[in-house]
């Protein structure tokens, strides 16, 4: 049998299903009696509501029931909750504006919900809820977060002054300006990090049940079922926990846009309570792009002081963010403890002073997308760290390597709060620029250049960090939920396995990397082990999957499952074979008396403790089943190096990437092909956001980019090969060691796209573009240029 | 309501369906078909990528009274009786070219007609075209394309033997 355990590419257990068309989905489930939402969402981005008409909707063929906010305010429900509050740099908390499940009073983003249509069939829902006839009085709206922070701009919440949510900062002001003044060198740069729309295949849906008894189940599109019930249960719909269960089966992709709780989530399992009646709601991709929560949209500014040498002296950093209009569940986090503490990046920058402002704007909530503020910081970070180079004509390479956090200086301790594990930052270095040939690119350029090309290579050394913890530390912060992960493990009678995880799979291969790590430290057969995940009927509770978090959180919860599973199988052998637990061992799925021959297979201890006649009962319970959570000491840090190379059609301004390298330390690894895919969509959604991907609003908050005809997602046409390494330094603080690899990919990419495009164009002036460098910004910045070009 | 007859996946079958019923709502809802999935409004994605008289068909894109008298595959159809995976399936799995699975059942659709409707080989670059009409979130498409080219030879044999 071919190895199957920790480090083997097992192929994915999933695939069988997912191949033949037997996935199970939200939207493939089907309820007798079911009925079918339909949403009227604003259309307009800042607007009162004057009146509802839905006389005329109410009278629609099929048409069971027309509920607007009025009615959910009547039955005692108020607004979605937020999970993190931030406080001001006063210590004042943030503003937390009311986020109706459906739109009371105002409307303040185009896709906003006002109504929901319930009918017999689908197409008789959708029909009716174009009935509804709605009295909107037009209010100017807002959408950039420059304009709306600027003085005199609408407000989107009456209450809330000057559109500001909160004004944040991290770090030494003080130290930071007296680097500032004694400097050698001070690099300045501006820079927006787009505003992105997750798109994850698989749209958003979610079915409410209610059964005589009153008990409720809701079925829905989430990487974090636990979650969904915590939130609509306590703080929206007031269903107690036992009376609730959230089924989040196979999910078609979630990339953060399914981490938060959705007003569709609590209007159809509130409309199934009313009605009795199964109530299923799915999303159109046009509802998806005014719907989902979306990412990015901050501008910055950018500071570094340098020595004469070339160190890095201070980092001083302004930034906008975007919040949308609304707080979606974990917005507030994501431009403050997962963005500012990652500035200092792989560098020993002694100072770091960062202020954050983030503002309402009318535009669709923003929250957590792949990789959450820590792409946002490698573009800062790595985009500033070339212009310095390019400013004190240091090579980019030298130096990076220069201001490297060295190897032998882990742990280290950064001036933005987080302490870094480990980490070799030269290693991954070292080796993407071999992968990448490096070295031969000058001849390669030249060719193109023969060609009428111009190719360019970028180089991002970034850092991140997942598993975000510990809870007591993030609680410090502002978080309002626990972020550990719980595993319970049930060793069945005859030995086979099943494993129940708080982590959720939609896309990471979960079934079979839990299943292989399971199976490799039982010392069971891999196809005795299950994983169950998504169904809090099943499961502990668990937070899910965010962050990059399952292994290195969820995994290490099962880790300490199974020494339980072990410590007490060593007390049952200790009893069967007569000999003293101290002296028992368990190695390859056998509990031994050590120095003799004397063995009971894992089975045989099961059988044991489910058939308890010889056992020690009076000291010991019968059965072999073991729950543990895990909260992690600390996050965890993958780093790495991504090496790109473009070439540039200087008649057209399109953009190429010929060549990209992503060699990634991700601690630990289970499954290689698993974590090479990861990789390989991460980058992906990278490449995608640097060259192609940016959601697009007119000043007032119309949504411009709808669908995917205005929207441009990667194409296989548009992406190359990508090649991918892994060189491991083993995360210190977790029994794993291993860091996660759900982000990197979406993280170390985007600079280093712009980099080489930025490189590519460096003999026409250009010191930095923003994302995404389309072939029209390009193609511009050639024109402009080229009159120049030519007379020199 | 006008009624229809088709065979799908190789057994006839008969609907009746409203004028605007697209393919796809037939497939999915009526015939419980709901492997074919539906992945946008704007015929972009190729989630629902089908065989409709052997020519890959975006479901959404055709009603389903266009379908009367067509022979229609899906990705259910594919497999042999006994489970046996047909050459596109079995290299998806053995390439990891699928992650969370939604956009699987119209890429395997969309390639095997890619590859049938070029018996004289493709390269990775025309793979890469051809896929113009399927989003992947997931992947990357790097182990898509793999895919393709390692059932290209096996599909072709097939048809050879």
């Amino acid at each position: 049998m071919a190895f199957e355990g920790i480090g083997a590419s097992v192929k994915r257990r999933e695939d069988g299903r997912f191949l033949a068309g037997r996935g199970h989905y939200v939207d493939d489930m089907n309820r007798p009696g079911q009925v079918y939402a339909a949403i009227r969402r604003s259309d307009r981005p800042h607007a009162r509501i004057k009146s509802i008409d839905s006389s005329a909707a109410a009278a629609a063929p099929g048409v069971i029931a027309v509920y607007t906010g009025a009615d959910m305010a009547a039955d005692g429900i108020g607004g979605l909750p937020c999970g993190w509050q931030i406080h001001n740099k006063d210590g004042s908390p943030m503003a937390e504006p009311m986020h109706p499940v459906l739109a009371t009073g105002k409307v303040r983003h185009v896709g906003d919900p006002i109504a929901v249509v319930i009918a017999e069939t689908k197409a008789q829902a959708k029909d009716a809820a174009e009935l509804l006839v709605i009295d909107f009085e037009d209010l100017p709206g807002v959408a950039d977060i420059r304009a709306a922070s600027a003085p005199g701009a609408p407000l989107v919440h009456d209450e809330v002054a000057g559109n500001v949510c909160y004004d944040w900062h991290i770090g030494d002001k003080g130290a930071v300006d007296a680097a500032f003044a004694r400097a050698k060198h001070v690099v300045k740069l501006d820079l927006v990090n787009n505003r992105l729309i997750p798109n994850a295949m698989e749209p958003r849906a979610a079915l409410g049940e209610c059964d005589v008894s009153g008990h409720y189940t809701l079925s829905t599109t989430s990487q974090n079922p636990h979650v969904i019930r915590l939130l609509m249960g306590a703080f929206v719909l007031h269903i107690p926990e036992h009376k609730l269960r959230i089924i989040a089966p196979d999910v078609g992709g979630g990339f953060g846009s399914k981490i938060y709780h959705y007003a569709e989530e609590a209007i159809v399992t509130w409309a199934a309570g009313k009605l009795r009646r199964p109530v299923k709601w799915t999303a159109e991709r046009s509802e998806s792009f005014m719907s989902d929560a979306h990412g990015r949209d901050h501008v910055s500014h950018a500071e570094m002081a340098v020595d004469e040498e070339g160190h890095f002296l201070a980092l001083r950093v302004s930034t906008l963010a975007n919040m949308g209009a609304y707080l979606s569940t974990f917005a507030p986090s994501v431009p403050t403890y997962l963005y500012a503490t990652l500035l200092a990046g792989v560098y020993k920058t002694p100072a770091i002073y960062a202020e954050v402002k983030a503002i309402f704007t009318n535009t669709v909530p923003v929250d957590a997308y792949r990789g959450a503020g820590r792409p946002e910081a490698a573009f800062l970070l790595e985009r500033l760290v070339d212009v310095v180079a390019q400013e004190t004509g240091i090579d980019r390479v030298e130096l990076r390597r220069k201001n490297f956090i060295p190897a032998d200086a882990y742990p280290y301790q950064t001036p933005v709060a987080l302490q870094y594990d480990s980490g070799n930052h030269e290693m991954t270095l070292a080796e993407a620029l071999k992968a990448a040939d490096y070295a031969g690119f000058p001849a390669r350029r030249a060719e193109a250049a023969r060609r009428g090309k111009l190719r360019g290579i970028g180089i991002s050394t970034y850092l991140e960090a997942c598993g975000i913890a510990p809870s007591h530390v993030a609680g410090a912060l502002g978080a309002r939920a626990g972020l550990y992960e719980v595993a319970n493990i049930r060793v069945h009678p005859t030995g086979s396995v099943t494993v129940f995880t708080g982590a959720h799979s939609h896309g990471q291969g979960h079934e079979t990397t839990f299943a292989q790590l399971v199976a490799d430290q039982l010392g069971v057969p891999f196809d005795q082990v299950d994983v169950v995940h998504g169904d809090t009927g099943e499961i502990p509770f668990g937070m899910g999957t965010y962050g990059s978090r399952s292994l290195a959180v969820g995994g290490s919860a099962m880790v300490k499952a199974m020494d339980k599973i072990i410590a007490k199988g060593k007390r049952i052998a200790a009893h069967l074979m007569e000999a003293s637990v101290e002296d028992i061992e368990f190695k390859d799925g056998a509990f031994r008396v050590a120095g003799t021959d004397k063995a009971k297979a894992l089975a045989e201890i099961s059988l044991a403790a489910y058939v308890p006649h010889n056992y020690p009962i009076e000291e010991l319970e019968p059965g072999l089943e073991e729950t543990a959570f895990y909260d992690p000491k600390n996050f965890t840090y993958p780093g790495g190096c991504h090496v790109c190379e473009v070439e540039i059609d200087p008649e057209t301004g399109v953009t190429k990437v010929v060549n990209f390298v992503a060699v990634d330390d991700v601690g630990r690894v289970i499954n290689p092909m698993i974590v090479e895919g990861q990789v390989q969509g991460g980058v992906a959604q990278g490449i995608g956001q640097a060259l192609l991907e940016g959601a697009a609003y007119d000043a007032n908050g119309q949504l411009l980019s709808g669908s995917f005809m205005d929207y441009t997602m990667p194409r296989a046409d548009n992406l190359p090969n990508i090649t991918v390494g892994t060189e491991i330094t083993l995360c210190t603080h977790n029994p794993l060691g291993s860091k996660g690899c759900g982000e990197v990919g979406a993280i170390g990419s985007p600079p280093a796209v712009i980099n080489a495009v930025v490189d590519a164009l460096k003999d026409y002036g250009v010191r930095h573009i923003d994302m995404p460098a389309t072939p029209e910004k390009i193609w511009s910045i050639i024109a402009a240029n080229r009159p120049k070009m030519a007379a020199e | 309501m006008p009624t229809i007859s088709l065979k799908v996946n190789g057994k006839a079958v008969s609907a009746e369906v409203e004028g605007r019923t697209l393919l796809v709502e037939l497939l999915r809802e009526k015939l419980g078909l709901t492997g074919t999935h539906i992945g946008c409004d704007t015929s972009q994605c190729g989630a629902c990528v089908v065989h409709v008289n052997g020519d890959s068909v975006k479901s959404c894109t055709m009603l389903a009274l266009q379908a009367d008298g067509a022979e229609v595959t899906t990705i259910e159809g594919l497999a042999a009786a006994d489970g046996t995976l047909h050459p596109m399936q079995a290299m998806f799995r053995e390439h990891h070219a699928l992650q969370c699975g939604y956009c699987t059942p119209g890429m395997v659709m969309s390639a095997i007609d890619i590859v049938q409707k070029h018996p004289e080989g493709l390269s990775e670059e025309q793979i890469r075209e051809e896929l113009e009409g399927n989003l992947c979130r997931c992947t990357g498409y790097h182990n898509i394309v793999k895919a393709i080219a390692a059932a290209f030879p096996l599909m072709h044999q097939k048809h050879a033997a």
